[in-house]
């Protein structure tokens, strides 16, 4: 579903991923962990189609087409979505109002037919419902005055809704009390599928209690450095990332 | 003299000729004030951003001798909540057969200002008292000369009129380039409450000038709440200029929407007169193409403890140019004034301007009072996570747009009409997500 191939980028004129090459199958869950500034971030951004990351070399391929060409609002409507690590504000425009807009736009752009008010207010409260969200969060502005707790709920919401082929959660589970991230881990335990594929971000081993993964990666200094089944995720835990830089220096010896 | 002068100054000697003679003084003064000062230009500091070259060359028609028989869209006219008096005017002339006024309740009157010029009353002077004497005012003396109708409005003491009364302008296509003149006075008397819904609309293509100059005098402890809705047709020119004065304890609720119309100036001078009075004006210009809006309040503390609130937003699309001008004037003695300002600006292209100037002037103690001016772009990050999550990127920007200004509708009390002003706001951006069936 996703081949990315000798990824190399760069943001505000420095290299930040750096042969970046990873292959995920349809169906399949993959974490990426690793250390702060290690560009995981960048990683979700990039394929999300944010402005002023250069990609300068390699290639990402997503269901068999170029996805680096494409628009973000074309991404989307492909099926890419990105829960972000630091989810926007966005006062004066209402949430109801811009999920709406947004998923009949991929509708729109899918060649389906978009949802009037009702059907749309009708999965929404559908979804409220299995995630256990207040539905109070339908008549407030995206993401204004939520608590960092709110938002990133608020993220697997949209989520749920728009209901993407290819879904990265860029440390959705950080801040969040225990049952905070079971309703996250529950949200993407619930879309999972055959057709579906996940790439989560984290920086705990907690989470994939929760949603485990197919396959665990590595990421530091702009590269996947290690992958590996679950046993790596609880080895990180374990360990932490100073065996990454002692591996280095054996490496390079 | 330039050729538009020329021909306004000529209408003016037949308008002169055929007024009472209470006024013809009155005109021929404006008039003669007009032919020396001529259009404002770059020199006269408040229209240092509006420059009206472009009329200099014009000739247009004073008046439109088809006006009676222009057929304009009423649908046009409906507005929540708005089915009570209703005077409008085509190209500047007065409709009879498309206003109604109805049964008022007494100590209302209401109607075209022109029926009261004739035995000059008191009320039809007072709409040309001011001399409108400031450098930069010469539009609002050659109306002084040419105007012979507009709205007359009296509210007796403590009368409290509850239906809005809606006042509508349309611009229809005259074959020709046409100039029109009105003048209205609002004075509402102590205790009195009014509300007034005033509408600017017109088709593309009508080539015109409208020239609008008011008084508003609002007594002890009156209440006027005012909605402007301004949807000129893009090839009109729109000049208005409101004077109002506000007696101790009244207040001023005003909010504007200001879409339409090529070239539009709007003078607002407000006087706190009365101790206590308090003013709330609210606005959002949101331009596109080349349009150009001059947007200019005075606000003028004049007794203790008067309160003003001005906030004022404006979008510039494309090459359109919105402009701020905004004072506020705490004079001497008007002690624990509250006076707040703000002009908040989104510049929505390379190619768009934004002028903006408040200025602050306090004579007087223990005042408290704020203003400030922004001028911004639309947030990318707020762009990029609109888009992410599919919103193509014209959409995601006309939202954000419309997010920046909306809050400015919040001052109408009424819900139905505060969504119909937000739905026409949604409509003049680009590809704005409609609410749908
Ligand atoms: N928009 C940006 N502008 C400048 N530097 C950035 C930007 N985004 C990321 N970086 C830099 O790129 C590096 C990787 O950041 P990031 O991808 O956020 O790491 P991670 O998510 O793994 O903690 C960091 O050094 C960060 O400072
Ligand atoms: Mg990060």
């Amino acid at each position: 579903m996703l081949k990315i191939d000798n990824l190399h980028v760069r943001v505000a004129g420095r290299e930040i991923l750096k042969g970046l090459s990873l292959e995920v199958a349809a169906g399949e869950v993959h974490a990426i962990m690793g250390p702060n500034g290690a560009g995981k971030s960048t990683l979700g951004n990039v394929l999300a189609g944010r402005e002023g990351y250069e990609v300068t070399a390699g290639s990402v391929t997503y269901q068999g087409q170029d996805l680096l060409t494409l628009a973000p609002e074309a991404r989307a409507a492909a099926g890419v979505f990105l829960a972000f690590q630091y989810p926007v504000e966005i006062p004066g425009v209402n949430n109801t109002y811009f999920l709406r807009a947004a998923l009949n736009a991929q509708r729109k752009a899918r060649g389906e037919a978009e949802l009037d008010s009702m059907q749309f207010l009708k999965l929404v409260r559908e979804k409220l419902r299995v995630l256990h969200v207040s539905d109070e969060l339908l008549h407030r502005a995206v993401n204004e005055g939520f608590s960092g707790g709110e938002k990133k709920r608020n993220e697997i919401f949209q989520m749920a809704v728009l209901e993407p082929k290819l879904a990265i959660l860029d440390e959705t589970d950080s801040g969040l009390d225990i049952d905070a991230l079971k309703l996250v881990a529950e949200g993407v335990n619930r879309l999972r599928d055959p057709a579906r594929a996940f790439v989560v971000i984290t920086h705990y081993q907690r989470l994939l209690d929760y949603i485990v993964p197919d396959r665990v990666h590595v990421l530091a200094e702009g590269r996947i450095v290690q992958s590996g089944d679950r046993d790596l995720a609880l080895k990180l835990e374990q360990q932490g990332y100073a065996w990454l830089a002692e591996r280095k220096l054996a490496g390079a010896a | 003299m330039n050729a538009f002068v020329r021909t306004l100054l000529d209408a003016a000697a037949d308008v002169e000729r055929g007024s009472p003679q209470w006024l013809a003084e009155t005109r021929r003064a404006a008039r003669e004030d007009f032919a020396r000062r001529g259009l404002p230009g770059p020199r006269d500091e408040p229209w240092k951003y509006t420059n009206l070259r472009a009329l200099e060359s014009r000739v247009p028609r004073v008046g439109d001798p088809d006006a009676a028989t222009r057929v304009v869209d009423v649908a046009g006219f409906e507005l929540p909540g708005c089915h009570g008096p209703r005077l409008v005017f085509v190209n500047g002339v007065f409709r009879a057969d498309l206003s109604q006024v109805g049964a008022l309740p007494a100590g209302v009157e209401l109607g075209p200002l022109a029926g009261l010029l004739a035995d000059g009353r008191d009320s039809a002077r007072a709409v040309f008292a001011p001399e409108h004497a400031e450098p930069g005012a010469a539009l609002a003396r050659l109306n002084a000369a040419l105007a012979t109708d507009g709205v007359s409005l009296d509210v007796a003491a403590g009368v409290v009129l509850e239906a809005p009364i809606h006042l509508v302008f349309a611009g229809a296509d005259a074959g020709a380039d046409i100039a029109w003149h009105l003048r209205h006075g609002i004075r509402l008397g102590a205790g009195a409450e009014a509300t007034i819904v005033e509408q600017h609309l017109g088709a593309a293509g009508a080539v015109q000038i409208g020239n609008l100059v008011e008084q508003v005098a609002l007594g002890a402890g009156a209440r006027l709440r005012h909605v402007r809705i301004q949807e000129a047709g893009v090839d009109a020119t729109l000049v208005s200029r409101t004077d109002l004065v506000l007696g101790a304890g009244a207040s001023f609720d005003a909010v504007a929407l200001e879409l339409g119309a090529g070239l539009s100036r709007r003078d607002v001078r407000l006087r706190l007169d009365g101790e206590g009075a308090r003013a709330d004006l609210r606005g959002a210009a949101v331009l596109r193409g080349r349009q150009h809006m001059d947007a200019q309040f005075e606000l003028r503390h004049a007794s203790p403890g008067a309160t003003s609130e001005v906030r004022w937003r404006g979008i510039a699309d494309q090459r359109a140019r919105a402009v701020f001008g905004g004072t506020i004037v705490v004079e001497e003695g008007a002690d624990r004034s509250d006076a707040q300002l703000s002009n908040k600006n989104l510049l929505l292209s390379p190619h768009a301007e934004i002028d903006t100037r408040p200025v602050l002037e306090i004579h007087a103690d223990e005042v408290k009072a704020a203003h400030g001016a922004t001028v911004g772009r639309l947030d990318e990050r707020s762009l990029f996570y609109l888009r992410s999550r599919g919103v193509p990127e014209s959409a995601a920007r006309s939202m954000l747009t419309f997010a920046f200004c909306s809050d400015i509708l919040d001052g109408i009390a009424f819900e139905p009409l505060r969504a119909d002003l937000g739905q026409r706001l949604a409509r003049h951006l680009p590809r704005m997500p409609g609410d749908g069936a």
